[in-house]
């Protein structure tokens, strides 16, 4: 390789180090910031307690929802797995949107409870029909098995 | 230059020897994407059952997931030609690093449209700032930004030395999209296919996806192929070989 040429593959090197630097120390200190959402757990050991506004994420605990008779109003709640924490909510919610689903919850707590202003539905990355699903409900049958997190007994 | 490149390759990076060969390359790039994007399209749409949760809704998935590899695979490819042509001033390098942003901002658009209109249906929203998309939609700016820089000279050559550094900076971009629905806590979902390790999709619904993946592949060679030869003209513009094509396709 020539002088010249090697010259510029040492530079076009150090400048992508300096990038690769640069980007890594603001993602790293970003990283505690990036955080999309905080589990009921960690709401409860208080990591949300500096936060005004914040989402909350989990599964909806199953024959947790209750709706209202006279308005769109509907109580339920997200538990992760040591935590677990009240949610009211008045508005539309996602077509997903059932028991052991996970959801996030954008909302502010008020006392015990959290009160949430917009509920998506986050899904998970499977994807398998429904007649593949049953069938290994029914292969499990007597033992509570969801499908999504079994992917490894898919064909 | 070095010994160890073959004497193809090292002909291959002639332009009026790329012109030709990409012309030849072409047609055959195109009939293939077609062909291999009819059979994924009819195998998604038709074949491939519906999801047990998402319904019909899924079937997106058979453009959004080949577009999200797309734009990741041809930043890659933009970011190791814009490299080569840095350091080795090869003129067909640069010509493949600008001609491919084009495509791959393509791809990244489709991407976060047919991500839009999904995230629509099942998580509730269009947009959310969370990890995944934020960093996809830094992949668009970082394309925009090259082609417009690309275009900011007079000087293409000169336009196309700022660009790659823009280009090679921004790499580092795309372990991040890759790796952000691992590292952070997004609404994103995380990987279905997988490399090494589990694939978390039905064996029919998984191969009309794959068959995208390459119908998409090849659209990518031929769009390429075009957008190179006519970049090529362009700058060699006074040179021998051009005129004798100039001339041969004249009478």
């Amino acid at each position: 390789m020539n002088p010249t040429r090697k010259r510029r593959l040492v530079i076009v090197l150090l400048v992508v180090a300096a990038a690769v630097v640069a980007v890594g120390l603001a993602v790293f200190a970003l990283s505690r910031n990036m955080n999309y959402l905080f589990t009921p757990s960690q709401v409860e050991a208080g990591q949300a307690r500096d936060y005004r506004s914040f989402r909350l994420g989990g599964m909806v605990k199953a024959g947790s929802i209750q709706r209202s008779k006279s308005s769109l109003e509907v109580r339920f709640t997200v538990v992760d797995a040591d935590g677990s924490m009240p949610v009211r909510y008045d508005g539309i919610l996602p077509d997903l949107f059932r028991d052991n689903q996970s959801v996030i919850a954008t909302g502010h707590m008020d006392g015990d409870h959290f009160v949430a202003t917009q509920v998506l539905a986050k899904h998970d990355e499977t994807y398998m029909p429904k007649e593949l699903k049953d069938a290994m409900a029914k292969a499990h049958a007597g033992q509570h098995v969801d499908a999504a997190a079994t992917p490894e007994t898919m064909p | 230059m070095s010994t160890w490149i073959p004497l193809w390759l090292h002909r291959l990076g002639s332009p009026p020897t790329f012109y030709a060969f990409a012309g030849r390359l072409r047609p055959w790039a195109i009939g293939l994407a077609l062909l291999l994007g009819i059979v994924a399209l009819y195998g998604g749409l038709v074949l491939a059952p519906p999801d047990r949760y998402q319904g019909d809704d899924y079937r997106i998935i058979f453009i959004h997931v080949p577009s999200a590899w797309m734009s990741l695979f041809i930043y890659a490819v933009m970011g190791v030609a814009s490299f080569v042509a840095l350091v080795w001033r090869i003129k067909l390098a640069e010509v493949v690093a600008m001609e491919s942003a084009p495509v791959g901002a393509a791809f990244t658009f489709i991407t976060l449209a047919t991500g839009s209109l999904w995230g629509e249906r099942m998580w509730g929203t269009w947009w959310t700032w969370d990890a995944r998309l934020t960093s996809e939609l830094v992949l668009l700016f970082l394309y925009l930004g090259v082609i417009g820089l690309y275009h900011a000279f007079e000087d293409r050559r000169q336009g196309a030395r700022a660009a790659g550094f823009l280009a090679i900076v921004g790499v580092v971009n795309v372990p991040i999209v890759h790796f952000s629905v691992k590292w952070w806590n997004t609404l994103h979902q995380g990987s279905t296919v997988n490399l090494f390790g589990q694939s978390h999709i039905a064996g029919d619904m998984l191969w009309p996806l794959l068959t995208m993946m390459l119908a998409t592949k090849c659209y990518y060679v031929a769009s390429l192929c075009g957008r190179a030869r006519a970049d090529l003209l362009a700058l060699e513009g006074g040179k021998d070989w051009v005129r004798r094509i100039a001339a041969g396709e004249a009478r």
